[in-house]
């Protein structure tokens, strides 16, 4: 028994065995201030979970915000290279609202970053960290790809107004195929091209299954053989059975391109883990490189871990008023140096557990 | 065991009908007692009643896996599920009403009264008109007239209300129907027995246009 280890929280373990994962692949962690300049944010809105950011004017004058998301950050601090991929984890807090809660949230986050030269290898290298993160949050867990340029492709092969595009990708993204099959109806979109993207939207699941599928489908090619590529890599890593391929994966196509994905673990609503190439956002913020990453929210982790059933301390010590302190301390001492935990009171306090009572009386010590 | 959310009332009633019909029965939900939840595990479904605006909120929070949810409430609310299936019933229209007098005045703010603001609000913005969004709970027929607005944002379904008010249907801003919802994480982990779910309601919805 480790007392230092015993005394970790569940988050606390959990964001320990991820670290000793990313530092494993040569990965270093990346610190940042709390807060950076509002600009950072107000130019690439849509890039954030929530567009709602917590603001508040420095000495200066200047107008800051306690930062809403971590890769915004680290893309700032990168330099711009071509050469080598710089490789970054973090574990930060980001302050934003969540779901349909109309409050600011502290969340912490944890994740990584890989900027430069992308390959298929360094895709790939992104994508196992992402399963290897949710093996070691839970046993039953899937991690779900996506490609945009599939998507991008077969989208725009309709020949609709980008409004009627975005409402497209949105049914797509809720596998809502029903609003997808009247919407391609009422924009005139061509029936074949139409019907191709109804059976993307429809195909989901094991990778096999589903690259089957988009075989049989007008999908740029490269993609097809990228998304092989990736399943045999899963194969060879033996991580196959937890992946799927699913086109409900959309994000915002102004900023991510090629691969996006998110995970899921048993027992937790909504997914834990998200990520993708964002390129696109590189090059709007005047980057030429290349970037893929991924975030694990680790506030959604807590609906998993049993309830502690422990006992607040091992021992209430309890003591009368004419017990000298140094003799409570000493029984104190006596206690935690056979590795037991000792909570010292004058009464017992209400509503806690405790292993074992003890009582120091005036005379001598003795069991209660 | 997946936990299937079904709306309570009429509504809820002709969805479970379709449920059963679709394979999933589970006959001890039709006795007159006040259970509120209902298992059958050979095949491995347990029902509950919810209030119908509560249904996405239990699929999207994963108490339930599965939910029947009306269209508007989905617009409403936009929970973060996924939307399988129109289930071509509990049909309505969102539409805007007011007195059948009623003359737009288009140098005035427009005011609108509604249970439903989100999609109020971007009918609106959709036409570029500006409006004020006065949020009731009920009665909404009520607001035009006594002066609290001028037009309302409701579900109409036949229309007998209106009528009886003295108030007419001057736009629909879109038709609504039951929808099949199901939590993102429970279809990742449970998609065989969600799309058999789905695949069997699905058969029922065919014939209907």
């Amino acid at each position: 028994m480790n007392p230092a280890i015993d005394a970790l929280t569940s988050e606390e373990r959990t964001l320990l065995k991820l670290r000793a994962l990313y530092r494993q692949y040569g990965y270093a962690q990346f610190r940042m201030r709390k807060f950076e300049e509002y600009d950072l944010y107000a130019g690439n809105k849509d890039f954030l979970v929530s567009e709602n950011v917590l603001t508040f004017t420095d000495l200066n004058g200047k107008l800051m915000a306690l930062k809403p998301d971590v890769t915004l950050s680290i893309v700032r601090a990168s330099p711009d290279r071509t050469d080598s991929v710089r490789k970054v984890f973090y574990n930060e807090n980001v302050y934003r609202t969540s779901g349909s809660t109309r409050a600011f949230r502290e969340i912490p986050q944890t994740g990584l970053e890989c900027i430069g030269p992308i390959d298929d290898y360094c895709i790939l290298e992104v994508l196992l960290l992402a399963a290897e993160s949710l093996r070691r949050i839970s046993d039953r867990c899937v991690l779900e790809i996506s490609q945009l340029d599939i998507l991008a492709a077969l989208t725009e092969g309709l020949g609709v107004p980008e409004e009627t595009r975005r409402k497209l990708l949105k049914c797509i993204g809720a596998k809502n195929l029903h609003e997808l099959r009247a919407l391609c109806r009422e924009a005139g979109a061509d029936e074949e091209k139409a019907e191709t993207l109804l059976k993307l939207a429809a195909a989901g699941g094991r990778p096999e299954e589903v690259l089957d599928i988009l075989r049989a489908l007008p999908c740029p090619p490269a993609a097809v053989r990228q998304l092989e590529a990736i399943a045999r890599g899963f194969r060879a890593s033996g991580l196959e059975e937890m992946l799927r391929m699913d086109f409900s994966v959309v994000n915002d196509m102004q900023y991510y391109n090629g691969i996006v994905f998110r995970g899921f673990v048993y027992g937790v609503p909504v997914s834990v883990l998200s990520g993708g190439q964002y390129d696109r956002l590189m090059r709007k913020m005047g980057r030429s490189a290349g970037a893929i990453g991924f975030a694990v929210y680790l506030d959604e982790l807590e609906r998993i871990v049993p309830e502690d059933a422990s006992p607040d301390a091992d021992v209430l010590l309890l003591y009368d008023e004419d017990v000298s302190p140094e003799r409570v301390c000493r029984e104190a001492r006596a206690l935690t140096a056979e590795g037991r935990t000792v909570m010292v009171q004058r009464q017992a306090p209400e509503g806690a557990r405790f292993g074992e009572v003890r009582r120091l009386t005036g005379e001598e010590a003795r069991d209660a | 065991m997946l936990n299937i959310a079904l709306p309570k009332g009429r509504l809820g009633e002709k969805v479970y009908a379709m449920f059963a019909r679709a394979g999933f029965p589970c006959p001890s939900i039709l006795e007159e007692n006040r259970k509120l939840v209902f298992e059958n595990r050979e095949k491995g479904v347990r029902y509950f009643w919810v209030k119908p605006s509560d249904v996405a909120v239990y699929v999207e929070r994963g108490a339930a896996d599965v939910g029947v949810a009306g269209k508007d409430i989905l617009l409403e609310h936009a929970p973060d599920v996924y939307e399988l299936l129109d289930l071509k019933t509990g049909r309505c229209r969102m539409a805007v009403a007011a007195p059948r007098d009623f003359r737009e005045d288009m140098r005035r703010k427009l005011r609108v009264a509604t249970k439903f603001d989100r999609i109020a609000g971007e009918y609106y913005a959709s036409l570029g008109r500006d409006i004020d969004i006065i949020h009731l709970n009920g009665s909404i027929e009520l607001a035009p007239l006594l002066g609290l607005s001028d037009v309302i944002v409701d579900i109409v379904e036949t229309g007998t209300t209106l009528r009886e008010n003295g108030l007419a249907v001057v736009a629909e801003i879109l038709p609504i129907s039951a929808r099949l919802i199901t939590n993102k994480a429970s279809f990742e982990f449970c998609r065989e027995e969600i799309e058999a779910i789905r695949r069997g309601l699905e058969t029922q919805t065919e014939d209907k246009a």
